[in-house]
Protein backbone atom coordinates (compact mmCIF):
# COMPACT_ATOMS: atom_id res chain seq x y z
CA UNK A 1 0.00 0.00 0.00
CA UNK A 2 2.52 2.79 -1.10
CA UNK A 3 0.49 5.93 -1.04
CA UNK A 4 1.57 8.50 -3.74
CA UNK A 5 2.04 11.88 -2.10
CA UNK A 6 2.37 14.72 -4.52
CA UNK A 7 5.05 17.59 -3.78
CA UNK A 8 7.85 16.81 -1.25
CA UNK A 9 5.88 15.91 2.00
CA UNK A 10 7.56 14.54 4.96
CA UNK A 11 5.75 12.26 6.82
CA UNK A 12 5.29 13.85 10.35
CA UNK A 13 6.20 11.51 13.76
CA UNK A 14 2.69 11.84 14.83
CA UNK A 15 1.17 10.60 11.85
CA UNK A 16 3.84 7.27 11.61
CA UNK A 17 2.81 6.85 15.64
CA UNK A 18 -0.67 7.24 15.22
CA UNK A 19 -0.39 4.60 11.93
CA UNK A 20 1.37 1.96 14.80
CA UNK A 21 -1.40 2.21 17.09
CA UNK A 22 -3.46 1.28 14.86
CA UNK A 23 -1.77 -1.36 13.93
CA UNK A 24 -1.86 -2.63 17.61
CA UNK A 25 -5.09 -2.12 17.83
CA UNK A 26 -6.29 -4.37 14.72
CA UNK A 27 -4.04 -7.13 15.69
CA UNK A 28 -5.63 -7.31 19.13
CA UNK A 29 -9.15 -6.97 17.98
CA UNK A 30 -7.98 -10.03 15.84
CA UNK A 31 -7.92 -11.90 18.91
CA UNK A 32 -10.45 -10.67 20.83
CA UNK A 33 -12.66 -11.36 18.32
CA UNK A 34 -11.30 -14.51 17.76
CA UNK A 35 -12.08 -15.53 21.52
CA UNK A 36 -15.40 -14.08 22.27
CA UNK A 37 -17.03 -15.40 18.77
CA UNK A 38 -15.30 -18.96 19.97
CA UNK A 39 -16.33 -18.68 23.32
CA UNK A 40 -19.70 -17.89 22.59
CA UNK A 41 -20.13 -21.14 20.03
CA UNK A 42 -18.85 -23.76 23.42
CA UNK A 43 -20.66 -21.98 25.51
CA UNK A 44 -24.12 -22.71 23.69
CA UNK A 45 -22.37 -26.07 23.01
CA UNK A 46 -21.53 -26.60 26.45
CA UNK A 47 -25.36 -25.54 27.16
CA UNK A 48 -27.00 -28.06 24.86
CA UNK A 49 -25.23 -30.59 26.69
CA UNK A 50 -25.84 -29.91 29.66
CA UNK A 51 -29.30 -29.52 28.31
CA UNK A 52 -30.17 -32.14 26.56
CA UNK A 53 -27.71 -34.76 28.12
CA UNK A 54 -26.89 -36.27 24.86
CA UNK A 55 -23.70 -35.92 22.85
CA UNK A 56 -25.11 -36.55 19.79
CA UNK A 57 -23.29 -39.23 19.01
CA UNK A 58 -22.75 -42.84 20.07
CA UNK A 59 -21.25 -42.80 23.70
CA UNK A 60 -17.13 -42.61 23.42
CA UNK A 61 -17.31 -40.96 19.65
CA UNK A 62 -16.88 -37.40 18.66
CA UNK A 63 -16.37 -35.69 15.75
CA UNK A 64 -12.37 -35.64 14.79
CA UNK A 65 -12.26 -34.06 11.07
CA UNK A 66 -13.82 -30.72 9.89
CA UNK A 67 -15.99 -32.36 7.84
CA UNK A 68 -17.75 -34.33 10.73
CA UNK A 69 -18.02 -31.09 12.74
CA UNK A 70 -19.63 -29.18 9.98
CA UNK A 71 -22.29 -32.26 9.53
CA UNK A 72 -22.70 -32.37 13.24
CA UNK A 73 -23.24 -28.74 13.35
CA UNK A 74 -26.14 -28.67 10.93
CA UNK A 75 -28.14 -30.98 12.86
CA UNK A 76 -27.19 -29.33 15.84
CA UNK A 77 -25.66 -31.96 17.84
CA UNK A 78 -23.61 -30.93 20.95
CA UNK A 79 -20.27 -32.16 20.68
CA UNK A 80 -20.30 -30.89 16.89
CA UNK A 81 -21.10 -27.37 18.15
CA UNK A 82 -18.23 -27.56 21.03
CA UNK A 83 -15.96 -28.79 18.64
CA UNK A 84 -16.91 -25.95 16.23
CA UNK A 85 -15.62 -23.19 18.79
CA UNK A 86 -13.10 -25.22 19.78
CA UNK A 87 -11.92 -25.08 16.05
CA UNK A 88 -12.21 -21.51 15.98
CA UNK A 89 -10.30 -20.89 18.74
CA UNK A 90 -7.39 -22.55 17.49
CA UNK A 91 -7.71 -20.99 13.97
CA UNK A 92 -7.05 -17.84 16.14
CA UNK A 93 -3.72 -17.36 16.27
CA UNK A 94 -2.97 -18.36 12.62
CA UNK A 95 -5.53 -15.55 11.67
CA UNK A 96 -3.75 -13.03 13.64
CA UNK A 97 -0.14 -14.25 11.47
CA UNK A 98 -2.46 -13.49 8.56
CA UNK A 99 -3.63 -10.12 9.35
CA UNK A 100 -0.45 -9.38 10.71
CA UNK A 101 0.68 -9.16 7.63
CA UNK A 102 -1.76 -6.81 6.21
CA UNK A 103 -1.04 -4.92 9.46
CA UNK A 104 2.61 -4.27 8.67
CA UNK A 105 1.60 -3.95 4.72
CA UNK A 106 -0.59 -0.74 6.10
CA UNK A 107 2.05 0.21 8.16
CA UNK A 108 5.10 0.45 5.33
CA UNK A 109 7.42 -1.68 7.32
CA UNK A 110 8.88 -3.83 4.75
CA UNK A 111 11.22 -5.96 7.09
CA UNK A 112 8.18 -7.09 9.67
CA UNK A 113 5.86 -7.54 6.35
CA UNK A 114 8.94 -10.05 4.77
CA UNK A 115 9.42 -11.82 8.73
CA UNK A 116 5.61 -12.13 9.38
CA UNK A 117 5.36 -13.58 5.86
CA UNK A 118 7.98 -16.29 6.50
CA UNK A 119 6.38 -17.25 9.49
CA UNK A 120 3.54 -17.88 8.31
CA UNK A 121 5.03 -20.24 5.82
CA UNK A 122 6.88 -21.87 8.54
CA UNK A 123 3.34 -22.67 9.92
CA UNK A 124 1.66 -23.79 7.03
CA UNK A 125 4.92 -25.89 5.94
CA UNK A 126 4.78 -27.69 9.57
CA UNK A 127 0.87 -28.37 8.98
CA UNK A 128 1.63 -29.96 5.83
CA UNK A 129 4.11 -31.75 7.56
CA UNK A 130 2.08 -32.66 10.32
CA UNK A 131 4.36 -32.88 12.68
CA UNK A 132 5.81 -29.61 14.38
CA UNK A 133 5.77 -28.35 18.04
CA UNK B 1 -16.10 -40.74 28.70
CA UNK B 2 -15.90 -38.42 30.91
CA UNK B 3 -19.40 -37.40 33.08
CA UNK B 4 -20.62 -33.90 32.79
CA UNK B 5 -20.78 -33.49 36.84
CA UNK B 6 -16.74 -32.91 36.45
CA UNK B 7 -17.32 -30.09 33.91
CA UNK B 8 -17.75 -27.73 36.63
CA UNK B 9 -14.01 -29.12 38.59
CA UNK B 10 -12.26 -28.74 35.12
CA UNK B 11 -13.95 -25.27 34.42
CA UNK B 12 -12.41 -24.02 37.75
CA UNK B 13 -8.93 -25.97 37.12
CA UNK B 14 -8.54 -24.25 34.21
CA UNK B 15 -9.46 -20.45 35.59
CA UNK B 16 -6.78 -21.21 37.47
CA UNK B 17 -4.49 -22.30 34.45
CA UNK B 18 -5.38 -19.49 32.57
CA UNK B 19 -4.77 -16.73 35.18
CA UNK B 20 -1.45 -18.34 36.00
CA UNK B 21 -0.35 -18.26 32.53
CA UNK B 22 -1.92 -14.97 31.57
CA UNK B 23 0.58 -13.47 34.33
CA UNK B 24 3.89 -15.55 33.75
CA UNK B 25 3.51 -15.91 29.69
CA UNK B 26 3.39 -19.64 29.91
CA UNK B 27 0.09 -21.76 28.53
CA UNK B 28 -0.94 -23.63 31.87
CA UNK B 29 -0.16 -26.75 30.51
CA UNK B 30 1.65 -26.95 33.63
CA UNK B 31 -1.41 -27.08 35.68
CA UNK B 32 -3.63 -28.43 33.39
CA UNK B 33 -1.86 -31.88 32.78
CA UNK B 34 -1.42 -32.71 35.98
CA UNK B 35 -4.63 -31.44 37.19
CA UNK B 36 -6.78 -33.24 34.87
CA UNK B 37 -4.45 -36.70 34.73
CA UNK B 38 -4.17 -36.91 38.79
CA UNK B 39 -6.95 -34.97 39.47
CA UNK B 40 -9.70 -36.23 37.24
CA UNK B 41 -8.45 -39.51 36.23
CA UNK B 42 -8.15 -38.13 32.75
CA UNK B 43 -5.67 -40.20 30.37
CA UNK B 44 -2.24 -38.34 29.76
CA UNK B 45 -3.18 -38.37 25.97
CA UNK B 46 -6.68 -36.54 26.45
CA UNK B 47 -4.85 -34.32 29.35
CA UNK B 48 -2.54 -33.33 26.38
CA UNK B 49 -4.84 -32.35 24.06
CA UNK B 50 -6.41 -30.38 26.57
CA UNK B 51 -3.35 -28.41 27.46
CA UNK B 52 -2.65 -27.39 23.54
CA UNK B 53 -6.98 -25.85 23.70
CA UNK B 54 -5.29 -23.95 27.01
CA UNK B 55 -2.17 -22.81 25.67
CA UNK B 56 -4.14 -21.31 22.62
CA UNK B 57 -6.95 -20.00 24.86
CA UNK B 58 -4.16 -18.31 27.06
CA UNK B 59 -2.65 -16.79 24.44
CA UNK B 60 -5.40 -15.20 22.26
CA UNK B 61 -7.44 -14.30 25.47
CA UNK B 62 -3.89 -12.62 27.21
CA UNK B 63 -2.32 -11.15 23.80
CA UNK B 64 -5.69 -8.91 23.23
CA UNK B 65 -5.49 -7.32 26.49
CA UNK B 66 -1.60 -6.74 26.66
CA UNK B 67 -1.24 -5.30 22.99
CA UNK B 68 -4.00 -2.88 23.79
CA UNK B 69 -2.38 -1.84 27.28
CA UNK B 70 1.04 -1.87 24.75
CA UNK B 71 2.87 -4.67 27.26
CA UNK B 72 3.13 -6.85 24.40
CA UNK B 73 5.80 -5.89 21.72
CA UNK B 74 4.46 -7.38 18.49
CA UNK B 75 7.71 -6.63 16.57
CA UNK B 76 10.23 -8.67 19.29
CA UNK B 77 7.15 -11.04 19.45
CA UNK B 78 7.19 -11.90 15.27
CA UNK B 79 10.74 -11.56 14.79
CA UNK B 80 11.29 -14.18 17.26
CA UNK B 81 8.76 -16.00 15.89
CA UNK B 82 11.11 -16.65 13.15
CA UNK B 83 13.37 -18.37 15.39
CA UNK B 84 10.90 -20.71 17.38
CA UNK B 85 8.79 -21.41 14.07
CA UNK B 86 11.96 -22.46 11.91
CA UNK B 87 12.96 -24.04 15.38
CA UNK B 88 10.26 -26.59 15.40
CA UNK B 89 10.55 -27.56 11.97
CA UNK B 90 13.80 -28.46 12.64
CA UNK B 91 13.10 -30.26 15.57
CA UNK B 92 10.63 -32.07 13.76
CA UNK B 93 13.18 -33.01 10.89
CA UNK B 94 15.20 -34.38 13.78
CA UNK B 95 13.00 -36.82 15.35
CA UNK B 96 14.65 -39.94 15.89
CA UNK B 97 18.37 -38.73 15.73
CA UNK B 98 18.86 -37.47 18.30
CA UNK B 99 18.13 -38.75 22.13
CA UNK B 100 15.27 -37.28 24.24
CA UNK B 101 17.06 -37.98 27.30
CA UNK B 102 20.18 -36.03 26.21
CA UNK B 103 17.83 -32.93 25.52
CA UNK B 104 15.84 -32.78 28.52
CA UNK B 105 19.20 -33.11 30.56
CA UNK B 106 20.79 -30.12 28.74
CA UNK B 107 17.98 -27.99 28.91
CA UNK B 108 17.23 -28.47 32.65
CA UNK B 109 20.75 -28.04 32.87
CA UNK B 110 20.34 -24.48 30.72
CA UNK B 111 16.94 -23.71 32.84
CA UNK B 112 18.63 -24.88 36.54
CA UNK B 113 21.20 -22.21 35.23
CA UNK B 114 18.21 -19.75 34.39
CA UNK B 115 16.59 -20.15 37.76
CA UNK B 116 19.74 -19.36 39.97
CA UNK B 117 20.06 -16.24 37.99
CA UNK B 118 16.33 -15.08 38.22
CA UNK B 119 16.68 -15.52 41.79
CA UNK B 120 19.72 -13.23 42.04
CA UNK B 121 17.91 -10.43 40.11
CA UNK B 122 14.82 -11.23 42.28
CA UNK B 123 14.19 -7.72 43.57
CA UNK B 124 15.42 -6.14 40.31
CA UNK B 125 12.15 -3.89 39.21
CA UNK B 126 13.97 -2.88 35.75
CA UNK B 127 16.57 -3.70 33.78
CA UNK B 128 19.68 -1.12 34.21
CA UNK B 129 22.24 -0.38 31.82
CA UNK B 130 21.36 -1.61 28.63
CA UNK B 131 23.51 -1.19 25.76
CA UNK B 132 21.52 -1.56 22.88
CA UNK B 133 22.10 -4.25 20.19
CA UNK B 134 22.71 -2.81 16.61
CA UNK B 135 19.46 -5.36 15.60
CA UNK B 136 17.91 -3.40 17.52
CA UNK B 137 17.29 -0.06 16.59
CA UNK B 138 16.82 -1.34 12.90
CA UNK B 139 13.99 -4.10 13.60
CA UNK B 140 12.86 -1.39 15.90
CA UNK B 141 12.85 -3.75 18.97
CA UNK B 142 12.13 -1.33 21.27
CA UNK B 143 9.09 0.31 22.98
CA UNK B 144 7.75 2.19 25.96
CA UNK B 145 4.51 1.28 27.88
CA UNK B 146 2.90 2.82 30.92
CA UNK B 147 3.52 0.72 34.13
CA UNK B 148 0.57 0.72 36.38
CA UNK B 149 2.43 -0.57 39.25
CA UNK B 150 5.11 2.11 38.87
CA UNK B 151 3.20 4.69 37.78
CA UNK B 152 5.69 5.34 35.09
CA UNK B 153 6.55 5.74 31.77
CA UNK B 154 8.66 3.00 30.82
CA UNK B 155 11.06 2.85 27.80
CA UNK B 156 13.24 0.09 26.80
CA UNK B 157 15.18 -1.48 24.26
CA UNK B 158 17.16 -4.93 23.32
CA UNK B 159 20.35 -5.98 24.31
CA UNK B 160 21.66 -9.91 23.76
CA UNK B 161 19.57 -10.35 20.36
CA UNK B 162 21.57 -13.09 18.79
CA UNK B 163 21.30 -15.17 21.82
CA UNK B 164 17.59 -14.53 22.89
CA UNK B 165 17.11 -15.41 18.91
CA UNK B 166 19.53 -18.49 19.12
CA UNK B 167 17.40 -19.42 22.59
CA UNK B 168 14.35 -19.59 21.23
CA UNK B 169 15.50 -21.29 18.36
CA UNK B 170 16.27 -23.97 20.53
CA UNK B 171 13.36 -23.90 22.17
CA UNK B 172 11.26 -24.38 18.98
CA UNK B 173 13.74 -27.74 17.83
CA UNK B 174 12.77 -29.13 21.79
CA UNK B 175 9.19 -28.24 21.59
CA UNK B 176 9.07 -29.59 17.97
CA UNK B 177 11.27 -33.27 19.21
CA UNK B 178 10.00 -33.44 22.63
CA UNK B 179 6.12 -31.12 22.44
CA UNK B 180 6.64 -29.26 25.66
CA UNK B 181 4.95 -26.24 25.83
CA UNK B 182 7.89 -23.24 25.76
CA UNK B 183 6.38 -20.40 27.83
CA UNK B 184 9.37 -20.71 30.28
CA UNK B 185 12.38 -20.52 27.95
CA UNK B 186 10.67 -17.49 25.57
CA UNK B 187 10.08 -15.86 28.57
CA UNK B 188 14.02 -16.72 30.18
CA UNK B 189 15.22 -16.00 26.73
CA UNK B 190 13.72 -12.16 26.44
CA UNK B 191 14.61 -11.86 30.30
CA UNK B 192 17.95 -12.87 30.71
CA UNK B 193 19.13 -11.92 27.52
CA UNK B 194 17.51 -9.27 25.71
CA UNK B 195 17.21 -7.45 29.13
CA UNK B 196 13.38 -6.54 28.16
CA UNK B 197 11.20 -5.65 31.75
CA UNK B 198 10.04 -8.88 32.86
CA UNK B 199 6.20 -7.88 32.36
CA UNK B 200 7.07 -7.15 28.47
CA UNK B 201 8.96 -10.73 28.65
CA UNK B 202 5.88 -12.32 30.02
CA UNK B 203 3.48 -10.74 27.58
CA UNK B 204 5.62 -11.51 24.27
CA UNK B 205 5.54 -14.54 25.29
CA UNK B 206 2.08 -14.75 25.98
CA UNK B 207 1.68 -13.29 22.22
CA UNK B 208 3.56 -16.22 20.64
CA UNK B 209 2.99 -19.59 21.98
CA UNK B 210 -0.47 -19.92 20.86
CA UNK B 211 0.78 -19.66 17.11
CA UNK B 212 3.79 -22.63 18.14
CA UNK B 213 0.30 -24.91 19.58
CA UNK B 214 -1.98 -24.01 16.97
CA UNK B 215 0.77 -24.87 14.31
CA UNK B 216 0.35 -29.00 15.86
CA UNK B 217 -3.20 -28.19 17.12
CA UNK B 218 -4.62 -29.64 14.13
CA UNK B 219 -2.96 -32.92 14.38
CA UNK B 220 -4.06 -33.13 17.96
CA UNK B 221 -7.82 -32.77 16.74
CA UNK B 222 -7.51 -35.53 13.91
CA UNK B 223 -6.15 -38.02 16.32
CA UNK B 224 -8.94 -37.55 18.23
CA UNK B 225 -6.63 -36.14 21.57
CA UNK B 226 -9.45 -33.13 22.02
CA UNK B 227 -12.42 -34.50 23.63
CA UNK B 228 -15.48 -31.69 23.47
CA UNK B 229 -16.15 -32.79 26.68
CA UNK B 230 -12.71 -31.83 28.39
CA UNK B 231 -12.21 -28.70 25.98
CA UNK B 232 -15.39 -26.54 26.53
CA UNK B 233 -14.63 -26.42 29.74
CA UNK B 234 -10.87 -25.90 29.72
CA UNK B 235 -11.15 -23.49 26.94
CA UNK B 236 -14.02 -21.54 28.35
CA UNK B 237 -12.48 -21.09 32.31
CA UNK B 238 -8.96 -20.20 30.85
CA UNK B 239 -10.41 -17.76 28.86
CA UNK B 240 -12.34 -16.10 32.15
CA UNK B 241 -8.92 -16.84 34.12
CA UNK B 242 -6.43 -15.29 31.63
CA UNK B 243 -8.67 -11.97 31.64
CA UNK B 244 -8.59 -12.02 35.59
CA UNK B 245 -4.72 -12.79 35.09
CA UNK B 246 -4.46 -9.80 32.72
CA UNK B 247 -5.87 -7.11 34.90
CA UNK B 248 -3.51 -8.43 38.05
CA UNK B 249 -0.69 -8.74 35.89
CA UNK B 250 -0.55 -4.74 35.08
CA UNK B 251 -1.24 -4.02 38.44
CA UNK B 252 1.72 -6.07 40.02
CA UNK B 253 5.60 -4.96 40.04
CA UNK B 254 7.90 -6.56 38.03
CA UNK B 255 9.87 -7.73 40.91
CA UNK B 256 7.06 -9.81 41.81
CA UNK B 257 6.46 -11.20 38.70
CA UNK B 258 10.12 -12.23 38.93
CA UNK B 259 9.43 -13.83 42.58
CA UNK B 260 6.85 -16.20 41.03
CA UNK B 261 8.60 -16.92 38.37
CA UNK B 262 11.52 -18.58 39.98
CA UNK B 263 9.75 -21.81 41.68
CA UNK B 264 8.22 -22.32 38.33
CA UNK B 265 11.31 -22.43 36.81
CA UNK B 266 12.91 -24.57 39.72
CA UNK B 267 9.93 -27.16 39.15
CA UNK B 268 10.28 -27.11 35.32
CA UNK B 269 14.07 -27.46 35.45
CA UNK B 270 13.52 -30.44 37.97
CA UNK B 271 10.77 -32.29 36.13
CA UNK B 272 13.22 -32.14 33.10
CA UNK B 273 15.70 -33.61 34.55
CA UNK B 274 13.80 -36.13 36.05
CA UNK B 275 12.70 -37.02 32.57
CA UNK B 276 16.03 -36.92 31.23
CA UNK B 277 17.46 -39.38 33.80
CA UNK B 278 14.43 -42.14 34.13
CA UNK B 279 14.05 -41.86 30.08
Amino acid sequence: MRVVVTGSRQESAKEKASRAIAVEDFISGCLRWGVVISAAIITVGLAFLVVTGNTGYPAGFYPTSVSQVLLGVVKLKPFAVIDLGLLLLVATPMFRVAASIVAFVYDRDLPYVLITTFVLTMLILSLILGKAE
Amino acid sequence: MVALTNTTGILAVAVIAGMVGALLGLGGGIIIIPALTLGFGIDIRHAIGASVVSVIATSSGAAAAYIRDRITNIRIGMFLEVATTAGAITGAWLGGLISSRLLYIVFAIVLGYSTLAMFQRRNMELPEGVVPHHLARKLRLEGSYYDQALAQQVTYTSAGVYQGFGLMYGAGVISGLLGIGNGVFKVMAMDMFMKLPMKVSTATSNFMIGVTAAASAGIYFARGDINPAIGAPVALGVVIGATLGTRLMVRLRNATLRKVFVPVLLYVSVEMLLKGLKG
